[in-house]
């Protein structure tokens, strides 16, 4: 037994290394649904287990939602969890593909899931709809024939958001976002479009929940406003410990971090702030009102951005069915290009890279009863595209 | 740079750092008495959070939530101990990872069942709301600094425990002879228990303190275990000592690396290439700590044995 006291600190390494190779994949379960078969058969990949799946589930209702009220029943959807990991995400979209055999893939929320996927997908001549991620690669270079993003390019709600800085008389703005491919592709649509000096740029780390340094550096910048891209958990955390803190200066963001699914989280300390949006559930229009009405009744909870981006997508699929059958493929591209369904946020269309043309407005959080929610107080950017459609070669 | 800057950003780091210890301590005192690795210690971080968060929300009272959250978490690691833990104090390390990382996925997917996959509210009360001032002009979170006290108190109590009571002795004893505490009629089984449920209560409790000033949500807890491992790691595995200094240093590496390391480096080069440099650094830094600290000290800073 001499060398028992040396037995537990060599074991350890092994164990601790597996420990945290079994953390990072920490998240689970996959949840699966169908319909009967004909028409066409779509496979949605999305998140719906793990800290991002409040995005993924409600990309699923809005989609789910338009197509049962489109009546149709010869549209099949398969649904899997990618639970927020890039292999997992390939995994599903070669079974959905190979064995499942789908006409069209869409569901991912997370770009750099996109990433793995989409290439490999389009490649293969199947369709890939984006109801939500839209990194600059596939906007620019990297752009496809079979590739159409519903949702917005990554950049353009950091630019609306510069826009409505430099319209609100900031000029000098303490910027932070995550250190991952959107966060920077975050700060450089904000600094597209703001025209002031900037105080400060930080980048966090990405999961980062504790924004006490970065909060004291704000304080001590002598900035005149902040805005930051902190999608999901991280938001909540910055805009409490923000509001906690008493620096009290105006605060601009997008839409992500002021999401329905989130703000209930988040409470009073998210009160006032501007963000701005492709969409809000006070759009005047008749497709908004009943979107947003029929969402209420079939869910009970109200929808979010990502569940208008789900319907919307849901409804360019089935405009493009109407016209075209799917195994034609150059009809039913020239079909989906044509972007002829009643967008939820207004006047639509397709750029020549695929990714929307569209109004993007700011809104401001405010309370309504004992919910919190958003209300549209302006337009930032009319008719926007985005900035990589010289880029690509379509 | 100022002064008062620099200081607020170490009453960050110490913020951060005694409430790694909260969690940290739990963790060392598991593997240093039973010889357990517990992945599932943030889960009960998590348990922690999601009950102060329910009770904040049932009786608007957060004294009522912190002590839900006591209460929960360690009546959850009573019940996982019995059931499952006290299995695996014989079987092998990977054995104990294999079933602990399985606890997380029931913890996850029960908490997800009973509460919805959307982050819940949480919030600091009233009176523990907004800034004080304190010496030199700095200006503070009323709440962090509450943090810390409390942080510092638990730590005190804690070592008292450890030192002066009877329970602390065949803590410690258990720690260096299993068999021979147990040949000399102390309820080995009981002391166990204890423990596990001694380290969840201070989890739970670090949980429901964190989540009232960041979001309350599935899987929180993992990340913080990770920060937890490095520090039991860098203190030694098994010491008190060992984890409260381990606390403190990766705190304050973590915060005061994130804000100098952009600085430092936007001497050398233009502001925007130094900030995404010295970010991608800092997030190492506690890391490179931690291989530093293990070079010199291949068990850490206070191993006890």
């Amino acid at each position: 037994m001499t060398f028992k006291p040396f037995a537990k600190p060599f074991a350890l390494p092994a164990s601790l290394a597996a420990s945290l190779a079994l953390l990072a994949s920490a998240g689970l379960g996959p949840i699966a649904g169908q319909a009967q078969a004909a028409g066409v058969k779509v496979g949605m990949i999305t998140t719906l287990s793990g800290g991002g799946a409040g995005l993924g589930i409600d990309v699923r209702d809005g989609f789910m939602l338009a197509i049962k009220q489109s009546g149709r029943n010869d549209v099949e959807v398969v649904i899997e969890d990618d639970q927020r990991k890039p292999d997992v995400a390939v995994q599903l979209s070669d079974k959905m593909i190979q064995s499942e055999k789908v006409d069209v893939l869409t569901g991912i929320i997370w770009s750099n899931l996109a990433m793995a996927v989409v290439p490999g997908a389009v490649a293969q001549g199947k369709f890939y709809l984006s109801p939500n991620a839209g990194p600059s690669p596939l906007a620019g270079k990297g752009c496809h024939a079979n590739y159409f993003n519903v949702a917005w390019q990554n950049d353009n709600l950091h630019e609306a958001a510069g826009a409505y800085a430099s319209g609100a008389g900031h000029k000098n703005a303490f910027i932070l976002a995550p250190n991952y491919p959107a966060g920077t592709d975050a700060l450089a649509g904000f600094k597209r479009m703001y025209e002031g000096e900037l105080a400060g740029e930080i980048y966090t780390k990405l999961g980062q929940t504790d924004y006490a340094s970065e909060i004291a550096q704000i304080r001590a910048s002598g900035a005149d406003s902040v805005f930051f891209f902190l999608p999901g958990g991280m938001g909540i955390s910055f805009l409490k410990q923000y509001a906690d803190s008493g620096v009290g200066l105006p605060v601009v963001g997008p839409a992500f971090s002021f999401d329905q699914g989130i703000l209930q989280a988040v409470g009073a300390a998210a009160l006032g702030v501007k963000n701005t949006s492709q969409w809000s559930k006070d759009l005047d229009s008749a497709a908004n009102k009943a979107f947003v009405d029929s969402f209420q009744a079939e869910y009970g909870r109200l929808p979010s951005l990502y569940a208008s981006q789900g319907f919307d997508t849901a409804n360019l699929l089935l405009s493009a069915l109407a016209k075209a059958d799917v195994s034609d493929a150059d009809a039913f591209r020239a079909a989906l290009e044509a972007a002829d369904f009643a967008s939820t946020r207004g006047d639509f269309a397709f750029a020549s890279n695929h990714h929307p043309i569209q109004d993007i407005y700011v809104r401001e959080v405010v309370k309504e009863g004992d919910v919190f929610t958003n209300k549209i107080i302006g337009l930032a950017l009319e008719d926007r595209s985005n900035a990589y459609v010289d880029d690509c070669s379509m | 740079m100022s002064l008062v800057l620099f200081i607020e950003q170490v009453l960050n780091g110490l913020q951060f750092g005694v409430m790694l210890f909260l969690m940290a301590a739990g963790l060392t005192l598991v593997f240093g008495v039973m010889g357990l690795i517990n992945l599932a210690h943030g889960s009960l971080y998590m348990v922690g959070a999601f009950a102060a968060a329910a009770t904040a929300a049932a009786t608007g009272s957060f004294v009522l939530a912190l002590i839900a959250s006591l209460v929960f978490a360690a009546f959850a690691g009573v019940l996982i101990e019995v059931l499952v833990i006290r299995r695996l104090y014989e079987r092998d390390h990977l054995d104990q990872v294999l079933a602990t990382f399985a606890l997380i996925l029931i913890f996850s997917e029960g908490t997800r069942w009973l509460f919805g996959s959307f982050p819940l509210f949480l919030d600091k009360p009233d009176w523990l709301s907004g800034t004080v001032g304190l010496p030199f002009g700095i200006v503070y979170s009323r709440y962090r600094l509450a943090m810390i006290l409390v942080g510092l108190a638990v730590a005190v109590g804690l070592f008292w425990m450890i030192a002066k009571t009877r329970i602390g002795i065949r803590i410690r004893a258990g720690e260096n002879d299993r068999e021979m505490i147990a040949a000399l009629g102390v309820n080995i089984s009981l002391l166990h228990t204890f423990v596990f449920a001694l380290g969840a209560a201070l989890a739970g409790f670090a949980g429901a303190l964190i989540g009232a000033i960041q979001s309350v949500q599935v899987g929180m807890g993992e990340p913080v275990l990770i920060l937890a491992f490095v520090v039991i790691v860098i203190g030694g595995i098994g010491s008190i000592k060992g984890a409260f200094v381990g606390a403190l240093l990766v705190g304050l590496t973590d915060t005061l690396g994130r804000f100098l390391l952009p600085v430092l480096f936007r001497l050398a080069m233009e502001p925007s290439a130094a900030n995404a440099v010295g970010a991608s650094l800092a997030s190492m830094s506690i890391y490179l700590l931690m291989a530093g600290v293990l070079l010199f000290r291949p068990r850490g800073l206070f191993a006890s044995q």
